[in-house]
């Protein structure tokens, strides 16, 4: 009887821990789009801010924005997937103590605060390599930030690929690489899709590293330049909250332009889980 | 150890592949003691013994698959037409595309049926279009499932039965224009219907090719074998004729294992 009562009292304390987690999401998520949708109009995603930033649109941010994640999928996804590869196929004729001191750098790379990412983006491109504050010096820096997300995941997938496939290949007289570039990466290919597209979706919403590497505060049109300034959505937020002459004027810019960034960041997130059903149904 | 090849089915073959005193360890672990064995061309060659007696070992070193293991060390040679495989001048490469694997669970590649077995012939130039189309068709032919599967080739490999799936992978092993065909355990995964199936193909493919079969079922070994090998902690403890094995094995760990006190 005892035991029936603690089992029970279990049981209903893990339901309501789990409830209250999709409690908090769906009532974040609702707040933002309720109040933030009707905001949202095509001349607000269309038109730069205007009269002082207190009115206006936010395209230059929303072009900065998709422009960086974009740069960013272009220095990370090659990198990332590539040291993937390399150790979930090549590291058996390495020096295990040399894999080891890659997967401790990586490991730690993860949990490294992303204000410091933001220093390190300021002394390295900024200032050392001469990029100055600029779209370029941003992306440079989130790929850095994104980086182990999309290692440890590819990783992941590329391991996932079931041995018997590699034997195949390679008794058919295939070398590593074909094997790796044939069977290998194709198969593995929606986890590694999914794996970039989680870590450049943990990047669309990062805002400490873009103030210290090139975000301004209003920017007429955007550039188009890689070597200029930029606004982005996660600093027009920051900035509309903390530095507007007048923050509760602002409000309802502000919950539009969450309300864009939230619909980008969970749209990537809703397509990365839809390759990673489809992924599983492929492995019986 | 004792061989007898004087029977007249091995009259008109040739030897293949010889072991010359044949050592493999992983690690620490001796996995195959002074292996001694001469396989023949255009037979069915079984090994067979206990789990864990090297047999499946054995097979994977006549194609170097141990190579792919970093603490797999070797000693001694594995001949094939007169060169030694494990010479530093061998292309491991080409050594594999002479030579065909099928392995205990069917394993075709997430691609078509099509696409599986045109995998080999791509990676080693050997045609593309018509050319491409023949050879999956004979190789298809050839693991007779060319009928089953010749209206649904662009389909998922998945969609095929597990029996037909094995047939599919001999198939892709046929597709490189193979000499020699290992298999190991090839029927463990399948039903009774499906094992008889390859089993007929067996014998069909002796006719063109030197097959190694590895099995840990005694009927199947006795089935379709010429050749019998009898295996124990990783030493051949006898080899000889099928019949002379089955009918009057030498060694006594043959005969327990044959009439099942062991195994």
């Amino acid at each position: 009887m005892k035991k029936k009562t603690s089992e029970k009292l279990v049981f209903s304390f893990l339901k309501a821990v789990a409830a209250m987690i999709v409690v908090v999401v769906v009532g974040l998520v609702g707040y933002i789009l309720v109040n933030g949708l009707p905001v949202l109009s095509f001349k607000f995603l269309t038109k730069p801010p205007s009269n002082g930033m207190l009115a206006g649109g936010i395209s230059s941010a929303i072009a900065g924005t998709l422009m960086i994640m974009i740069l960013t999928m272009v220095f990370a996804i090659p990198i990332g997937v590539g040291a993937a590869i390399f150790l979930s196929e090549y590291t058996d004729k390495v020096d295990p103590r040399i894999i080891r001191m890659v997967r401790l750098s990586i490991n730690n790379l993860a949990g490294v605060p992303s204000i410091v990412y933001g220093l390190l983006g300021l002394g390295l491109f900024v200032l050392f390599m001469g990029f100055r504050f600029s779209v370029l010096s941003a992306s440079l820096t989130l790929s850095f930030l994104t980086l182990p997300v999309i290692i440890a995941a590819s990783e992941e997938a590329l391991r996932n690929v079931p041995m018997a496939y590699r034997e195949a290949s390679l008794a058919l007289g295939a070398t590593k690489w074909e094997t790796t570039r044939n069977v290998v990466i194709p198969t593995a290919l929606p986890g590694i899709m999914t794996a970039c597209i989680l870590g450049l979706s943990r990047a669309a919403g990062e805002t400490a590293p873009l103030l210290m590497t090139g975000a301004a505060y209003y920017i007429p049109r955007f550039s188009g330049s890689i070597f200029k300034q930029f606004m982005a959505l996660s600093t027009h937020i920051f900035f509309m909250s903390t530095q507007s002459p007048n923050p509760s004027l602002t409000r309802p810019i502000q919950y539009g332009t969450i309300a864009v960034l939230l619909i980008i960041v969970l749209s990537m997130n809703f397509a990365a889980i839809i390759i990673r059903s489809r992924y599983r149904r492929r492995f019986r | 150890m004792i061989t007898t090849l004087d029977t007249p089915v091995l009259s008109r073959v040739t030897d293949k592949i010889s072991f010359k005193d044949f050592n493999l360890w992983y690690g620490d672990n001796h996995v195959l003691k002074d292996i001694n064995v001469r396989i023949k061309s255009n037979i069915v060659t079984a090994f067979m013994g206990p789990s864990g007696c090297g047999k499946s070992t054995l097979l994977r070193s006549i194609d170097r698959m141990n190579d792919i293991i970093p603490i797999c060390r070797i000693e001694g040679d594995i001949v094939i037409d007169d060169v030694n495989i494990y010479d530093e001048d061998v292309d491991v490469y080409e050594l594999r595309k002479r030579i065909g694997m099928v392995f205990q669970k069917p394993n075709p590649f997430p691609m078509s049926i099509y696409d599986n077995i045109a995998y080999g012939p791509k990676l080693h130039n050997m045609g593309k279009g018509e050319e491409l189309d023949r050879i999956v068709e004979t190789s298809l032919r050839g693991a007779a499932l060319w009928d089953e599967v010749k209206d649904r080739l662009h389909e998922s490999a998945f969609s095929l039965s597990g029996g037909q799936q094995q047939r599919l992978c001999i198939a892709r092993a046929l597709s490189i224009n193979p000499e020699i065909i290992l298999m190991d355990e090839p029927c463990s995964a399948l039903d009774p219907i499906a094992t008889i199936k390859i089993e007929a193909l067996m014998r069909e493919l002796k006719e063109k090719y030197t097959v190694v079969l590895v099995t840990h079922n005694l009927q199947q070994a006795a089935r379709v074998s010429e050749m019998t090998a009898f295996m124990y902690l990783g030493e051949i403890i006898e080899f000889g004729s099928t019949r002379d094995i089955f009918e009057n094995p030498q060694n006594e760990l043959t005969e327990n294992y044959i009439t099942g006190k062991f195994g």
